[in-house]
């Protein structure tokens, strides 16, 4: 049975420094919270694994937490830069950051396979491109059945997958719905899951394409309603498309970037403080 | 056509009118996702959108920010997890065309949205490839939509991400990639067409008041104008306040803050 707890308990018990540390959400569900409470406490040389960086690892990043990124996209979804993670890979700052970079379509089958106890996954990708030059982990298989030449990836095991759902029942099953991303796989994949989520009910209702975790694969489930905003909980919230244009200007400059992350979220005890905090008339 | 319109505006149009009802287009995020809805809102509404983050037969009202926003969501016929969009939909071949945008493209279709300068060393780190190489050898045609200008249409990128005719001819064919590869690229200039043998994307429509020697003068290699090159029609009415209407929905809709109120 999962335990029902608080963030700051599940992260200081459940992720290690030097942790291999997915924390998956595909644009929908991102667990922001999780990423604020892995900053406060200070956690350090994280392996961080997510196909879309977005701002919870340009956060992370900006404020030291990882030294490799494993990672298919970073961008700032139709904004542009995630400008700490540039920062990071052009500039060494605030450390230098391993990346090992993929495909979505290799990275969401990596994830599958490591769900399905695989060494690796096997796809027909990467043809013609230049990323296999500098990755040494996607490489070619040949098909013993047709002698077709394939690519493969080793599958991705993480330490810890962390989450962000709808809804848990005081067990700790988990229901998610709208777009699932990879976060089955995710934690399916991990030796360990964190999983923050909207509310706690009596009783979790399966709807259309929903996603049911059953709580005995997961370790903690951690009540934080909001805790994905700017991404969003279909149902209970919709994008916060505003800030992510906004993330733009606070994360273009090390030391605006800085001001911003002390005051939101150093200062604030936990997500509910941080989110109270944006509202501040001085908030950038 | 008396209003004026301006090159995007154009850009997006003509990509538009490249989509017909019953495509399975996979829809990139940014223009192409623009160019795919107002295609659905005009001559096409029965093209099919996907978008990689698992929604299938997407109508957004309001253009998404991001390939996962709620209104896709809510609009999809069906949404799937990431793993089956791109194992079962894409790579199994349910994909007619890939709409992909770019930072860099070259002569033959390749495109680059990895780095600019040195791998190890970058002097622009990009976001890098997200969906796109997959998209662009596993769609059967791949649409490209970006402006024109010696930054964007290069002579030889930094990086090849996305695979178009790698070095022209049958370099595409020889690597046997499923799709057949770049068949139309928009841009604010004109469309560019591959040459039927060496693949070298041609300039087939110049856009109305555009000159061949400004395509050229915007273009890092010796362009090549068809030499039957025909005029892009302008924009309708109807196009183009439908192109209107959907872009002041979407900044309407993506200025407005949404904090919880705690």
């Amino acid at each position: 049975m999962a335990d029902i707890t608080s963030l700051s308990s599940a992260v200081a018990g459940l992720i290690h420094d030097g942790d291999k540390v997915a924390m998956e959400g595909f644009t929908h569900l991102i667990p922001h919270a999780a990423g604020h409470e892995i900053i406060r406490q200070g956690k350090k040389d994280l392996t961080l694994i997510r196909m879309t960086p977005d701002l919870i690892y340009d956060q992370m990043i900006g404020m030291g937490c990882a030294k490799k990124l494993i990672f298919s996209w970073g961008g700032n979804p139709g904004v542009g830069s995630l400008h700490r993670f540039r920062d990071a890979v052009e500039n060494a700052w605030p450390r230098p950051l391993e990346i090992e970079e993929h495909s979505h379509a290799d990275m969401a089958c990596a994830y599958d396979a490591g769900a399905a106890g695989l060494p690796l996954a096997i796809l027909r990708a990467h043809r013609g491109t230049d990323l296999p030059k500098y990755n040494a982990t996607i490489r070619e298989i040949t098909c013993p059945f047709t002698g077709e030449t394939l690519v493969a990836v080793p599958s991705l095991r993480p330490d810890v997958a962390v989450i962000h759902a709808q809804q848990a029942d005081r067990k700790g099953n988990v229901l998610i719905w709208g777009i699932s991303g990879v976060q089955k796989e995710a934690v399916l994949a991990a030796k360990r899951a964190i999983v923050t989520v909207e509310e706690i009910v009596d009783k979790v209702a399966p709807r259309a394409n929903s996603v049911i975790l059953p709580h005995w694969v997961v370790s903690a489930v951690c009540p934080v309603p909001g805790g994905a905003f700017p991404s969003y909980a279909l149902g209970y919230s919709t994008r916060g498309n505003d800030f992510y244009k906004r993330w733009d200007a606070i994360a273009r400059d090390r030391d605006s970037f800085a001001k911003w992350m002390t005051r939101h979220v150093l200062e604030t005890k936990d997500f509910a403080e941080h989110t109270a905090s944006l509202s501040e008339p001085a908030h950038v | 056509m008396s209003e004026l319109y301006d090159p995007e505006e154009m850009m997006t149009i003509a990509a538009a009118r490249a989509l017909s009802d019953g495509d399975v287009c996979f829809v990139g995020i940014g223009l192409p996702s623009t160019a795919a809805n107002l295609a659905r809102l005009t001559k096409a509404p029965d093209v099919v959108l996907i978008y990689e983050s698992g929604c299938i037969g997407a109508k957004p009202d309001i253009l998404p920010l991001s390939i996962g926003d709620s209104e896709l969501v809510e609009t999809a016929d069906v949404v799937v997890s990431v793993p089956e969009i791109f194992r079962y939909w894409l790579q199994g071949g349910k994909v007619d065309v890939g709409f992909l945008g770019a930072a860099q493209l070259d002569r033959y279709g390749n495109i680059n949205t990895t780095i600019v300068g040195d791998y190890n060393a970058p002097k622009v780190r990009l976001p890098g490839a997200g969906g796109a190489p997959e998209i662009a050898t596993n769609s059967k045609q791949v649409f490209i939509t970006l402006k024109q200008s010696t930054r964007t249409f290069v002579d030889k990128p930094d990086f090849i991400t996305s695979a178009g005719y790698l070095t022209g001819g049958d370099a595409r064919a020889r690597l046997n990639v499923p799709g057949r590869g770049p068949t139309q690229v928009f841009s604010d200039l004109g469309i560019l067409q591959p040459d039927p043998v060496t693949k070298e994307l041609t300039m087939t429509s110049l856009h109305p008041g555009v000159t061949p020697e400004q395509a050229i003068a915007a273009t890092g290699w010796p362009l090549k104008i068809h030499p039957q090159a025909t005029v892009t029609p302008a924009p309708t009415e109807i196009e183009l306040q439908t192109l209107r209407d959907m872009k002041a929905r979407a900044a309407q809709a993506h200025s407005r803050s949404n904090l919880r109120a705690s």
